[in-house]
């Protein structure tokens, strides 16, 4: 989980940050925010899925469920 | 520096013997009035006294109190706020039950003074790659933040002396990193929630005297996700945090809905005839850590205990190493 938050840090900074709107005004900051935070939400999902996936792989091999 | 020791000795002073000495009498009290739940792992009809999250509070407050009246930071003030809500939302849980969403809401609700206070910045800093300016979507990590971090101590707080012991290795590692990257003032703000979490792990531990509660609990872990937003170190106490968070994350993706661990019907764990504990093969259970460490087998409450301190300690060294990490950038 250290690693993921290490290379999801890098995606933040790296492509997160810079993006920006400028065609709508004194809105852009709320559009740039809005895209930030659906690429930061699609992010997290596959952050769950593969712990999700670690989870039941552990379970399944220690427990035999 | 210097103008921050005299304040640091009284505050984290009151903050142990507060709790060390309040406890006692509360346990009496709590005893007298009944007020009392089983401990169920434990051989008989053991009654154990609940919640200690009065001692704990008081304790936060006094401490938190002293260094607001020589520092006088907003930071101090959304802290006492903060942890003073999640405290009492907890306090409403422990003596009437409410569904599973009436903690994570109302915690949410408990983030908004640190945003009318202002005692936030809105940059994100990442180990090795620097920060990131989100000024609109911070808020949503304020509020995203303190709802976990409640949460995730509450949902620990399964076993004796857990929940305290791993704020105790958690807080104290938090104030580490915050020394390392030269935030001094919020590094010594951050000390009295290890020194009561400390002085309330003497009752706590097995045999537990007394149980923190949700008030305790939330208390704990609303203080520790404020110190964090204030402090800048979202990411560092995320990673200290990682045993309690992976236990939410289990528990949830396990039920997949929010709901309370007494609404659960499947045992993710039973005992033994020597009363260790172990892990069942209920698939309708939730997956918990504590399930997850019995997989090897059965082990004692203590023992188990002490597998999830490790664990706090593993997460803590990363914590520290995330700490150097982050500080090139300072």
């Amino acid at each position: 989980m250290w690693i993921l938050i290490i290379i999801g840090g890098a995606i933040v900074i790296l492509v997160l940050g810079p993006i920006s709107i400028s065609q709508y005004g004194e809105f852009n900051s709320f559009f740039g925010s809005v895209i930030q935070g659906t690429i930061a939400i699609i992010l997290v999902v596959i952050w769950i899925l593969i712990l999700s996936a670690l989870k039941n792989w552990i379970f399944k091999k220690e427990l035999k469920f | 520096m210097i103008e921050l020791i005299i304040p640091t000795i009284i505050s984290c002073f009151l903050a142990f013997f507060i709790v060390f000495f309040i406890t006692p009498p509360l346990i009496k009290i709590l005893e007298k009035k009944n007020f009392v739940v089983k401990d169920v792992n434990k051989k008989g009809n053991v009654m154990i006294a609940r919640p200690g999250g009065l001692s704990i509070m008081l304790g936060i407050i006094v401490s938190e109190l002293i260094f607001y009246v020589f520092l006088q930071l907003n930071e101090i003030l959304a802290i006492i706020i903060t942890t003073t809500l999640a405290f009492l939302i907890g306090y409403v849980d422990d003596r009437k039950t409410m569904s599973g969403w009436f903690k994570p809401v109302m915690l949410a609700i408990a983030a908004l003074p640190i945003i009318f206070i202002g005692a936030y910045d809105s940059d994100l800093t990442f180990p090795l790659f620097g920060d990131v300016q989100i000024p609109i979507l911070y808020f949503g990590l304020i509020i995203f933040m303190i709802t976990i971090t409640g949460n995730t101590i509450n949902s620990i707080d399964v076993l004796n002396g857990v929940a305290s012991g791993f704020m105790v290795i958690a807080s104290f590692t938090l104030s580490i990193c915050l020394f390392i990257l030269q935030n001094y003032e919020i590094a010594v703000i951050s000390l009295p929630l290890g020194f009561v979490s400390l002085a309330f792990y003497k009752y706590h531990k097995i045999p537990s005297k007394i149980f923190p509660g949700d008030s305790g609990a939330l208390a704990f872990g609303a203080m520790y996700g404020t110190i964090a937003i204030v402090g800048g170190v979202e990411i560092i106490a995320a990673i200290i945090l990682l045993p309690a968070i992976i236990n939410s994350f289990l528990f949830l993706s396990s039920v997949k809905r929010i709901v309370e661990h007494r609404q659960i019907k499947g045992k993710p764990v039973e005992h033994t005839d020597d009363f260790k504990l172990k892990a069942t093969k209920d698939q309708t259970a939730p997956v918990t850590l504590v399930r997850l460490i019995l997989t090897n087998g059965p082990l004692s409450e203590k023992q188990i205990g002490l597998e999830i301190f490790k664990l706090a300690i593993f997460s803590g060294i990363l914590g520290i190493i995330t700490a150097f990490l982050m500080g090139i950038f300072v």
